[in-house]
């Protein structure tokens, strides 16, 4: 037993590791009254100063999640959220007296210094290069970098919020039409109190010629954040997108409700990434950010592409089916994620494909890691509809435990109504190979960084989708989390 | 709760009715199964088990139930006959929901066997039933076992006492017959001791043409060391309903085969819920599906690792065709510390139409870490360049494909163990492809 | 026999055959060398029916009849017949009902009762020791699990069962040792009558020499560049297929 008490205490040191984006940005934010009526919904619009049009839709956004309940299908253990109990907006650039969408010059230095922290400098000639930036911090977009280049061309980059004002009629056109505000609870939610995320247009046969991205932070205390993010590529075009997010510790949890929207026309493509890490809860399962989000992107032109690429290490609860309706004929979806999850956290996650079109081609690449006591779902849906001839579907999940604490489940569905479909799935779960750590071991490889290698190694199909420096960061953030992590 | 409010009502007009015709320990239950369902009702398609069967649906129109046990002017053995050539059993009979003691096969069971009536056995050996009789199959988590146990006045009872093996399979025609579209209440209870070994084979036959609902629940045991196959055979017809729930228990070291194949049937739904209670206990289930026109089969599945070092496998195929819908629900439950377990779980489903449709849904879910799980589940045609292959060689298309269908569908009859059963079922489903027969040759019941 | 005409043929849009022609008489054998992406196979499975080609342009006939109008099986029972390079595995058919099938069907097609049960056993057992095959064989399912060899070898025992007028053999021996090309190739021999013709398509000479061809094409992009005697295979085994670039460029 003398392996296992060793392997007790690797699992306490990495319980005991530092989350390491916990701090607070001390900044004056301006902070509505907790609570949810019509009214701080009406607030919210008009400090962001919108047109009567989207105050009407999340009026009715609103009006209808109030006839709706928390749904409770997930394999999850979900704490009750008082929604009175949440403040709806908080604006941390408000203290330069700029209002709305805070303009550039007037960032206040401290929010300059937090994203520098985060490794997010809002500075261009400091940028990543070949990157541009979208820094919302609670429910405001900071600063969107490389905008006027990202113009030449014809790109919109901008908050949502911004796009608003600019660009209404686009705005109007396709917010909400790939993910309506009936679509589920925490949907509704959003579309009633959404502040900021990012929009973002690619005109007719652009190729983007950086990678984009939206920074999302939460810093205040008792709000939620409600992310609200839209891209639409319009034909022949191509763009890349990342998103990234942390969250300050603290004890009690906080939620992040987002929407994405997604639109694909005419053989464009879209790549759209995430590296989650909000707050995770402390090792007691305490605190934590609930991460309730709905995404999806609507395949609408013929040859289109999409995928979805997640590595999902944050939160205390991740709610999450990035989706994929494959209207046009011959489009294509794809969906890579990894899960991991120690403590006390739980994710139930996947994605649904629904084949609508001819020739319609999807793949699922799903891999769950579970550590500690948490518990990690696969969930998805592949459904064929009945004129979606020659419809092909590949999932493959797998699942890796790491001590015997901790559950990883698989919840696949499938409904087929086409004969010419051809869908496949499969699914296994097993516990880290000791025949491979024994090896690494044999080589000289401490167990900690054994259990790293490995798991990265696990991962790897799904890391490699990542652009370059996210595959980077993910890689150590799986290494953070799970060094030594095993059971 | 419409659908219910017919059954609450007949309950509570005949209750004694019911008791009547029935015995003490059955009749113990009733009353906290009527509070159940009241409470309960159908389970809805909200309820995940219930996703793909509209259960209220199918007990919405009025049946009659035969609560007074009048007697049903018919010697099954005189006009059934198994058409199972070579297949050697000892051959019961239940009629809708009455075991058949009119004249016993002078079959010798095993000294201390029994194959009996439930209420029979109730009477006899109160004691005995009182220990098994509804303790798998809880009236308080389910509306359809609650309906069951509400209704039901007798049923099948076997009993395989400590070590004893019996060899010639235990045959059991289920047959519904009717002069009015008939609601049954079936039960079942199975106790295969430590050390036991039998083979058990139902077959579910519906020989007029009127509507019938049957639901039935089986309670079955299997000891330590125990071992047990059980066999279950549709063979109904467009105009059935069967509402199936069979809760299995096995005890260390034990083996279990459950076999359920549906070749004929209107609307089927069966639940199987195995529980692995001792350790080292190894469960085999199977599952083969042809279905076409309207026809439903929804089979939904749990093995339940409850301790270490089990080992379960599960196979199911659909062939689904016309407008046919076919569902398959498998979870697979590891518990925490279930340790060394072993799971796989397949299900394959071809969908020759576009207007057939195929619900599945492999799940695991898994709170141990040194395990060995995987499922896999397709949805798909026939392979392309083994039907070309066969084309080349001659065989026409249609004659290919119904080849490779039936190749498709014996994988799962390779499973049973009883050769001769084995045989006659291969070359029953190459005629139920071929759409020849929709009923059995050898018995005066089918024509 | 077999006569082709300006075949143009493509797979998935992409045009592989550019115009061959190519007429084999009664009782000839005729060999198809080419290296790999030639066309080949192509060809041998357009002769054969094979969904996934496209023919664009052209003609075959079979003894008159026009082949390209006829359904794979109609022109297996025409008789022809062709080894695959690679048999598809064909779990749960056994080779016993997949050989009664493929029988009985070309027996309904010439107008003949199926064949008795014992009549087909005994003809498996005779023809199964041309190719020197293991009778255990008989009983698994088509292909499943049979080796490189064993594949190959059961093709030709299928051929002995199903005696086609003309036969295409695909690169039957690839993939076969010394002794199992032997045993394919004298297999063949013996099953060959005076008027059975066949088409021969493989990279090398050493099947060759067992079969002797009468008539030798050398496939090269999609169209013929050369047709001559059994000394082209020689020709090829000492340079290669270079040598016939260049003469048409």
């Amino acid at each position: 037993m003398e392996e296992r008490s060793k392997d007790n205490e690797l699992l306490r040191e990495i319980a005991d590791k530092k989350y390491e984006y916990g701090f607070t940005t001390d900044v004056t934010t301006d902070i509505i009254e907790k609570g949810l009526s019509e009214d701080v919904v009406r607030l919210i619009s008009e400090k962001k100063g919108e047109p009567e049009w989207l105050l009407d839709f999340r009026l009715k956004a609103f009006r209808h999640w109030q006839t709706l309940e928390q749904p409770t299908w997930g394999h999850l253990d979900m704490p009750e959220i008082d929604y009175q109990d949440i403040s709806y907006y908080a604006d941390p650039t408000a203290q330069k007296g700029q209002g709305v969408g805070g303009k550039e010059q007037e960032i206040d230095p401290e929010l300059m210094k937090t994203f520098d922290k985060l490794g997010i400098p809002l500075e261009e000639r400091m940028a990543l290069s070949g990157m541009a930036v979208d820094a919302v911090m609670d429910s405001v977009s900071v600063k969107t970098t490389f905008r006027e280049r990202l113009k030449e061309k014809g790109i919109i980059f901008c908050s949502i919020s911004e796009a608003v004002r600019e660009h209404p009629d686009l705005v109007r056109q396709y917010l909400g039409s790939v993910v309506p505000y009936r679509d589920n609870f925490f949907a509704a939610l959003n579309s009633a109190v959404f502040s900021d995320g990012s929009f973002v247009y690619i005109p007719k046969g652009v190729r983007c010629p950086m990678e984009l991205s939206t920074y999302f932070r939460i810093n205040a205390r008792g709000t939620g954040q409600f992310e609200r993010t839209l891209i639409v590529a319009d034909d022949d075009s191509y763009v890349s997108y990342l998103e990234g997010c942390t969250a300050p510790m603290r004890d009690e949890n906080q939620l992040h409700a987002a929407i994405v929207e997604i639109v694909v026309m005419e053989r464009a493509e879209v790549k759209y990434s995430t590296v989650q890490n909000w707050y995770p809860g402390d090792k007691e399962g305490k605190g934590g950010v609930l991460n309730l989000v709905t995404k999806r992107g609507h395949l609408r032109g013929a040859n289109s592409r999409l995928s979805w690429t997640q590595v999902e290490t944050g939160s205390a609860i991740t709610w999450k089916y990035p989706s994929c309706v494959l209207q046009g004929d011959g489009s294509q979806a794809e969906f890579y994620s990894v899960a991991l999850t120690n403590n006390f956290q739980q994710a139930d996650t996947g994605t649904k494909m629904i084949h609508l079109g001819k020739n319609t081609k999807s793949t699922i690449i799903s891999k769950g890691i579970s550590a500690g006591r948490s518990q990690n779902a696969y969930r998805g849906l592949v459904r064929v509809a009945k004129n979606a001839d020659g419809a092909r579907n590949y999932s493959s999940c797998d699942s890796l435990l790491l001590g015997s604490k901790c559950g990883a489940h698989t919840f696949p569905y499938m409904d087929v109504q086409n004969p010419t479909a051809v869908v496949e799935h499969e699914a296994t779960t097993s516990k880290i190979s000791e025949d491979q750590l024994f090896y690494c071991n044999q080589r000289g490889i401490p167990l900690e960084d054994a259990v790293g290698l490995i798991v990265n190694g696990y991962a790897k199909d799904v890391l490699n989708k990542l652009p370059m420096e996210f595959a980077a960061e993910a890689q150590k953030l799986l290494g953070v989390s799970l060094e030594g992590a095993v059971g | 709760m419409n659908a219910e409010k017919q059954y609450i009502d007949l309950y509570s007009e005949c209750r004694s009715l019911i008791a009547e015709h029935s015995a003490l320990v059955l009749n113990a239950r009733r009353e906290e199964a009527y509070e159940d369902f009241r409470r309960l009702g159908f389970p809805s398609q909200k309820v995940e088990r219930y996703k793909y069967t509209d259960v209220a649906a199918a007990f919405a129109p009025n049946y009659g139930l035969n609560l007074r046990h009048i007697d049903i002017p018919l010697n099954p053995y005189d006009v059934f006959r198994c058409d199972v050539p070579n297949l050697s059993t000892s051959l019961y009979f239940v009629v809708n929901d009455r075991f058949y003691d009119k004249a016993l096969p002078k079959a010798t069971l095993p000294e201390g066997v029994e194959v009996m009536s439930l209420a029979e056995a109730a009477t006899k050996n109160p004691h005995f039933i009182e220990k098994y009789y509804g303790r798998l199959a809880r009236s308080s988590k389910d509306g359809l076992n609650a309906l069951n146990t509400m209704f039901c006045q007798d049923g099948l009872f076997i009993h395989v006492p400590k070590g004893v093996v019996v060899e010639r399979p235990l045959q059991i025609i289920n047959i519904l017959r009717a002069d009015v579209d008939l609601m049954v209440n079936r039960r079942v209870l199975i106790v295969v001791e430590d050390g036991a070994e039998a083979k058990v084979l139902f077959c579910d036959h519906a020989i007029d043409d009127h509507q019938f609902l049957a639901t039935q629940v089986s309670e079955v045991y299997v000891g330590e060391n125990a071992h047990l196959e059980l066999y279950e055979l549709e063979e109904t017809h467009v105009k059935s309903h069967r509402f199936a729930n069979t809760y299995v228990d096995q005890q260390r070291s034990s083996v279990a085969t459950i076999d359920s194949i549906t070749l004929h049937n209107g609307l089927t739904r069966n639940r199987t819920d195995v529980t692995l209670s001792g350790e080292y206990a190894e469960t085999r289930m199977f599952g083969c599906v042809i279905a076409d026109k309207q026809q439903h089969v929804d089979n939904n599945t749990l093995i339940d690792h409850r301790v270490p070092n089990c080992q379960s496998t599960e196979l199911y195929k659909y062939v689904l065709d016309g407008e046919a819908v076919g569902a398959f629900a498998g979870r697979v439950l590891v518990r925490e510390g279930a340790q060394k377990t072993t799971s796989q779980e397949t299900n394959a489903n071809l969908v020759a139409t576009d207007t057939a449709r195929m619900y599945t849904q492999p799940m695991l879910e898994i709170y141990a870490d040194d395990v060995k799980c995987s499922h896999g589940s397709t949805v798909g045609q026939l392979n392309d360049e083994a039907l070309f292959y066969m084309r080349q060689r001659g065989i026409p298309d249609a004659e290919a494909r119904m080849l490779l269908k039936f190749a498709f569908a014996g994988e799962v009859l390779d499973s049973i163990t009883l050769e001769p059963l084995r045989d006659r079922l291969h070359y029953r489903v190459e005629k139920r492809f071929r759409g020849e027969l929709s009923k059995c040759e050898g018995c005066k019941l089918c024509k | 026999m077999l006569e082709i005409k300006n075949l143009h043929a493509s797979i998935n849009g992409k045009e592989i055959l550019k115009g061959i022609s190519l007429t084999i008489r009664d009782g000839e054998v005729h060999a198809l060398m080419g290296q790999n992406g030639a066309g080949k196979s192509t060809l041998s499975n357009i002769i054969v029916g094979h969904p996934a080609y496209e023919v664009t342009q052209g003609s075959i006939t079979f003894n008159g009849q026009d082949l390209l109008a006829m359904a794979p099986e109609e022109r297996a029972h025409a008789g022809i017949f062709l080894s695959f390079q690679q048999p598809v595995e064909i779990p749960g058919v056994s080779m016993n009902n997949f050989m009664r099938a493929a029988l009985n069907a070309k027996r309904k097609a010439q107008g003949l009762e199926p064949i008795p049960a014992t009549e087909f056993l005994k003809l498996m057992r005779e023809r199964r020791k041309i190719v020197e095959l293991d009778s255990k064989l008989a009983n698994r399912s088509v292909n499943e699990g049979f080796s490189g060899g064993e594949k190959k070898r059961n093709e030709i025992f299928q051929m002995a069962m199903l005696e086609p007028s003309f036969a295409i053999l695909d690169e039957t021996d690839s993939g076969l040792d010394v002794d199992a090309l032997r045993i394919v190739a004298e297999g063949f021999n013996k099953l060959r009558k005076p008027e059975t013709s066949a088409l021969v398509i493989t990279h090398y000479q050493r099947l060759l020499d067992y079969l002797k061809p009468d008539i030798i094409h050398v496939l090269i992009g999609g169209t013929i560049v050369h047709t001559g005697g059994p000394e082209v295979a020689t020709m090829i085994e000492n340079g290669g297929f270079e040598q016939f670039i260049m003469h048409n460029s």
